[in-house]
């Protein structure tokens, strides 16, 4: 009975920490399908983050907050989208240049306008964190043995945005399958020549998926400073976006393996908090930072085994001109 | 006019990454001003603190050498096709190399000390770097993902070591013991007064030479041996290079072999030169420094060598700037940094063009008359 | 090839032409792509378009499709004149373009590549089936059978180009316009196309083929259009002229169609290829049971349709690629079981002049000095004391210059901004100067213009009279002809049939090329 309670604990966390990996993931699968390699995802992420936070501090809303958040981040996308697509400039530069900016940009910010060394006001008022929202008959059913501290610990209890995150794979995969923007922007990722032959703007379609990537990176950063936190803090993404970007690549570029992939990264930073300080038979103690380390040393592996084969978008990465 | 115009060499290498910069800095001029600051006055600042006094110049050539060294790291790279972000876990690794050769050779004189300190800290980077070379090489492994989680790993790394293994007994901050008087670079304040000149004392010390010796062998290397014009092809067309007899594998793995031993020059000034010890996280960010002034030194050895310097301005002058004006600090220094990585080599097309046309219009000009 | 009896043109003869260019002018900077280009085509014919590159035709066609506007001019579609600015706009006025390198996204399935761009809707479900319906009807009127559900990469080339022409039909093209269709062909599909393209003209299309192949002009179109340097030299009936008469419009003078040359005086075996076999990387065969020999004062043309293994072969010999089976003898050693890379091979006396020099035999970024030694950066005249000896490899890319008439002559010019025949002649005068035993040369003459082609013809020549063995590889069947002391056929990567030129006639190299082995004349 404990290990169940402790593996349904265990998911719960896996959940609260996916959350924002799987957002950041999703918005690097429209930017990247459609052919723009999304190395900006940690800068878009921290921005969304310090928006949120400071908005939220100043209006007393986390509305407010979700919405600069997500302005803030559809602004940097557009800036790595004007200097890739417009100007056709190196995306891998842009992104780590945005990011950053972005770092040393929120502190700044921060220091002046609130003073706090560069944090954001801590958000304790009302409304101004997205928190759990409790659903009907929770307590009781945390009674009922198995089913219900499931119903109670997992699907109970998470806040707005873990639910937005859930329900978001199925819109995505349905949005590239079934539609005909999905369409596409599948094909401007594979061969941008053709659809510009078809007569569809390569840019417009570019730009779209640069703005989607950044308003999914809006939600990311804006779930990290008020709903997991609250508040700002320097470097708060602590490499969240490059995980993102991993966990897309295992996912192969689609949205449900994608979603597996996050959930196991999380799992396994989950498991981290859990395994601190405890002595395992053979091993002793496990050192925190060889288990926080872990998902990158998987990013490695499995980069360098069973992903070698992950065909990525055919076209990602290169700048489109219409010469042949 | 009748070719295509293109920018002669000298205004590409010189003139374009000047306005880049320039444009960087106006931009930064515009955040300072909507903070409230004066932006002349914060550059003025700046610039006085980083070159208005021996002291200033000193701290900027010091912070300059770690430039140098991660910008050549980068520019190897680059040169063979390749992207190396992860400078910064190498120049940590190569660093702890370095280190170590010091905390338990420290006993041998400074003349045998210091090429084995070299050489350490270049096996190390480059051992650092040699992973994800592999994988590039042989997996077809994104290098630019495989260097980002690296430079995690190497973090999460040195803190263990510092935390469990290299930490002075008895102490709480996690770092290693200093290096004994022998394991020290001396510092330039020291060789200037052998000569008999007094200038103020800095952490900057012989290292500097080194890093400068460092990018004319990395000019001598990149395009004056067969070596180099090889490691060019690959990076250029791999195709071509497969049918000029230059294994693409083979180049990949050997430039970025170099690249972390360039990387693990750093240690060299920071740990034996400034430091005296091994601590946490003492790269800071020069890894991702050194992006930035690859990109505006458009690769080339020459150009790094003053990019490094304006970024070590850069840097000292910032520090200056949180001592006089508080709502500003050295965060504003990584907001350029980010802006010139941005104008300098993702937007360099936007600035291109109007330049070109300009010294078209120059030189048609000219010729009509 | 025979000829289908001509359907009767389908349009009234007072109706206006399908397309029409009055005066279309078009400039890139200094060079004057299209010079007041006057065209015409009726609806329900085949009109042919010929040039040599560079003449402008493709910067023509781009204009009529809308990838360009042109400086002046009009066009015309039905009478009605029609101002294009975009692909989108050309097809809203009925044009249809089959591009040479096709449009198509592999892994999407056929029926999503036709309907990309006119999806029918935001939600696909209804767009699909509709499209379904109307894909079945075109088909059968036209002969364009293509399974919908399979993924393009999975088509053969024929059926790729197939799909190219269905997205242009769905799309209400009555002008079509043909880039080089046929140069990824094989005879038979080119047949095909050729009957395909008969009933569109039954039907009341415009055809428009733009091709270089003379072949091709005369067996199926009505009218032919010849431009030159961007201006339009002659607009003929097809069946009032002949191939001759139209390659002399083409160039501007006689053209030379063979080259003198003495008979070849043959010396000893100098390569020995033993039943090579290649498969790539997906398992497919591209090489199977090849071999044959190399004496020392011949050339050995390998004839056939681009794709039939020819690359492969030239690529395995050069050492670029790895064989599965078999055995190359060379200078005394075998050089797949010793695996000796290119660089050794050139050391041995081996060199090679790709077929794709942009792509493989030059670094265009670099400068002409550092092209001319590409490939044997590693000799000691080029080096001194561990650095390379600049002056040295200065100089000799100046000679190379000057020896092959390469414009202009500036070492340190980058080879981007040279012509593809000045490229072209660099490469050669690289391999040649190496003195090599053998040669390897891949379409030496692609891309190249007329007077460097002679040039590189006679170079080859002179190498083969100097005793060295040479393997050219062409899908230019009249070089073969020209050049060849023997010629080899492949198809589907088998050599399947051998000719002394004096035997080579071009009915049985086509049937050849086609798949068809020559049977024991008896």
């Amino acid at each position: 009975m404990e290990t169940y309670t402790l593996i349904v604990l265990l998911l719960a966390s896996t959940i609260r920490v996916a959350t924002p990996l799987l957002l950041a993931s999703m918005a690097g699968l429209f930017s990247e399908r459609a052919g723009v390699i999304d190395l900006g995802l940690e800068g878009k992420m921290l921005g969304a983050a310090f928006a949120a936070a400071a908005a939220s501090a100043v209006t007393g809303s986390v509305w407010l907050g979700l919405g600069a958040g997500i302005l803030t981040a559809v602004a940097l996308a557009l800036v790595i989208g004007y200097a890739c697509i417009t100007h056709r400039g190196n995306q891998v530069v842009a992104g780590m240049a945005v990011t950053i900016m972005v770092v040393g940009l929120g502190p700044t910010l921060g220091l002046a306008w609130f003073n706090l060394g560069g944090q954001t006001p801590q958000l304790d008022g009302v409304g101004q964190r997205f928190t759990g929202l409790v659903w009907p008959w929770a307590q009781t059913a945390r009674e009922v043995p198995l089913p219900g501290l499931l119903y109670a610990e997992l699907i109970s209890g998470q806040n707005l945005l873990v639910y937005f995150a859930a329900g978001l794979v199925p819109f995505s995969a349905w949005i590239f399958y079934r539609t005909r923007f999905g369409l596409r922007l599948r094909a401007v990722g594979e061969n941008p020549h053709a659809v510009d032959t078809a007569g569809i703007s390569v840019n417009g379609l570019r730009y779209q998926a640069v703005i989607i990537s950044g308003v999914l990176c809006g939600f990311a950063g804006t779930y990290l400073s008020t709903a997991a936190s609250s508040g700002f803090v320097r470097d708060m993404t602590a490499g969240k976006g490059y995980l993102a970007l991993a966990a897309l690549i295992f996912g192969k570029w689609r949205p449900w393996p994608t979603l597996w992939a996050c959930l196991l990264f999380a799992f396994t930073d989950a498991l981290a908090t859990r395994l601190q300080g405890l002595i395992l038979p053979v091993v002793g103690v496990v050192p925190v930072q060889f288990i926080l380390a872990l998902p990158y040393v998987l990013t490695v592996l499995l980069l360098a085994g069973f992903v070698g084969q992950a065909v990525a978008p055919k076209a990602i990465g290169m700048p489109y001109s219409k010469e042949k | 006019m009748s070719a295509p115009v293109k920018l002669p060499r000298w205004a590409e290498l010189g003139v374009l990454p000047l306005i880049n910069l320039g444009v960087a800095l106006v931009l930064a001029g515009v955040i300072i001003k909507t903070l409230g600051e004066s932006p002349f006055a914060a550059f003025k600042l700046m610039a006085t603190g980083a070159l208005g006094t021996q002291e200033g110049i000193g701290y900027t050539l010091y912070y300059a050498t770690n430039f140098i060294f991660t910008g050549l790291a980068v520019a190897v790279a680059y040169h063979a096709g390749l992207f190396n972000i992860g400078a910064e876990g190498q120049a940590y690794i190569g660093g702890l190399g370095t280190g170590l050769v010091c905390l338990y050779l420290g006993v041998w004189p400074f003349w045998v000390i210091l090429p084995l300190a070299i050489l350490a800290g270049a096996i190390s980077g480059a051992a650092w770097a040699f992973i994800p070379a592999w994988l590039q090489a042989r997996r077809g492994s994104h290098i630019v993902i495989t260097t980002i989680m690296f430079n995690f790993i190497a973090a999460a790394l040195m803190t263990y070591l510092l935390v469990n293994v290299l930490i002075k007994p008895g102490q709480q901050s996690p770092e290693t013991r200093e290096f004994s008087a022998n394991a020290v670079m001396p510092a330039a304040h020291e060789l200037f007064a052998k000569i008999g000149v007094t200038i103020v004392a800095t952490p900057l010390n012989l290292t500097f030479g080194l890093s400068l010796m460092a990018a004319a062998g990395v000019w001598i290397f990149i395009w004056r041996t067969r070596w180099g014009f090889a490691l060019r092809v690959a990076g250029a067309n791999s195709t071509a290079a497969v049918y000029a007899g230059i294994s693409p594998p083979r180049v990949i793995v050997g430039a970025m072999l170099i690249s972390g031993a360039l990387a693990g020059g750093l240690g060299l000034n920071e740990l034996m030169g400034s430091q005296h010890r091994i601590l946490m996280d003492f790269p800071s960010g020069a890894g991702f420094v050194g992006i930035a002034v690859a990109l505006m030194g458009r690769n080339h050895p020459v150009g790094i060598v003053v990019a490094a310097v304006l970024f070590g301005a850069l840097y000292q002058g910032g520090s200056q700037l949180s001592f006089d004006m508080p709502k500003i600090n050295r965060d504003m220094v990584v907001v350029i940094q980010g802006l010139v990585i941005l104008l300098c080599g993702a937007m360099e097309n936007v600035l291109r063009a109007p330049l070109t046309l300009l010294f078209a219009r120059l030189h048609g000009g000219k010729d009509t008359e | 090839m025979s000829k289908e009896p001509a359907a009767p043109p389908f349009t009234p003869p007072d109706a206006p032409p399908a397309l029409e260019l009055r005066g279309i002018d078009k400039r890139f900077g200094l060079v004057h792509a299209n010079r007041a280009i006057t065209f015409s085509v009726a609806a329900g014919s085949i009109h042919g378009l010929i040039g040599e590159n560079g003449a402008g035709k493709s910067t023509l066609m781009n204009i009529v499709y809308g990838f360009h506007r042109a400086d002046a001019g009009e066009i015309r579609v039905h009478g009605r004149t029609v101002d294009i600015g975009s692909p989108q706009e050309a097809i809203a006025t009925g044009i249809g373009m089959v591009h040479q390198h096709f449009m198509l996204v592999e892994n999407f399935t056929v029926l999503e590549n036709v309907v990309l761009g006119v999806e029918g809707g935001a939600f696909l479900l209804g767009g699909l089936t509709a499209a379904r319906a109307e894909l079945g009807r075109l088909a059968r009127n036209y002969g364009l059978e293509v399974p919908l559900d399979t993924l393009v990469s999975e088509l053969s080339v024929g059926l790729q180009q197939r799909v190219e022409i269905l997205k242009a039909l769905y799309r209400g093209a009555e002008v079509l316009i043909l880039d080089e269709p046929t140069a990824v062909l094989t005879p038979h599909e080119a047949d095909q196309l050729f009957s395909m393209l008969r009933r569109l003209r039954a039907q009341g299309k415009a055809v428009i083929l733009v091709t270089h192949k003379l072949r091709e002009i005369m067996a199926v179109t009505d009218r032919v259009t010849v431009m030159k340097q961007g201006a339009v030299v002659a607009e003929v009936a097809t069946c009032e002229t002949t191939p001759r008469r139209l390659a002399e419009h083409m160039v501007g003078r006689a053209v030379l169609l063979h080259i003198e040359k003495r008979p070849a005086q043959l010396g000893a075996s100098l390569l020995t290829v033993k039943k090579l076999e290649v498969c790539d990387r997906l398992g497919v065969v591209r090489l199977k049971n090849v071999s044959f020999n190399l004496r020392a004062g011949e050339i050995v043309g390998i004839a056939g349709v681009a794709g039939n293994g020819q690359s492969e072969l030239l690529e395995v010999l050069a050492g670029t690629r790895a064989p599965s089976h078999g055995e190359i003898s060379f200078g005394g050693c075998d050089l797949v079981r010793e695996q000796i890379d290119p660089r050794a091979r050139r050391a041995l006396g081996l060199a090679h002049v790709p077929e794709d020099r942009l792509r493989m035999g030059v670094v265009v970024e670099f400068s002409a000095a550092d092209n001319a030694m590409l490939g044997y950066h590693d000799a000691a005249r080029f080096n001194r004391g561990g650095l390379r000896d600049e002056a040295a490899i200065r100089a000799a890319c100046a000679e190379k210059m000057t020896e092959y008439d390469v414009r202009p002559c500036q070492p340190e010019l980058r080879l981007a901004a040279f012509s593809g025949g000045n490229q072209q002649k660099l490469v050669l005068a690289r391999e040649i100067d190496a003195d090599p035993k053998v040669m390897l040369i891949g379409q030496p003459t692609r891309g190249v213009d007329i007077g460097a082609i002679e040039f590189i013809h006679k170079q080859l020549i002179a190498l083969r009279d100097a005793g060295k063995a040479l393997l050219l590889v062409s899908v230019e069947l009249d070089e073969i002809l020209a050049l060849a002391d023997r010629i080899l056929v492949m198809n589907a990567g088998e050599i399947i049939g051998e000719l002394a030129r004096a035997d080579a006639t071009e009915e049985k190299i086509g049937l050849m090329m086609a798949g068809v082995r020559a049977e024991a004349s008896s």
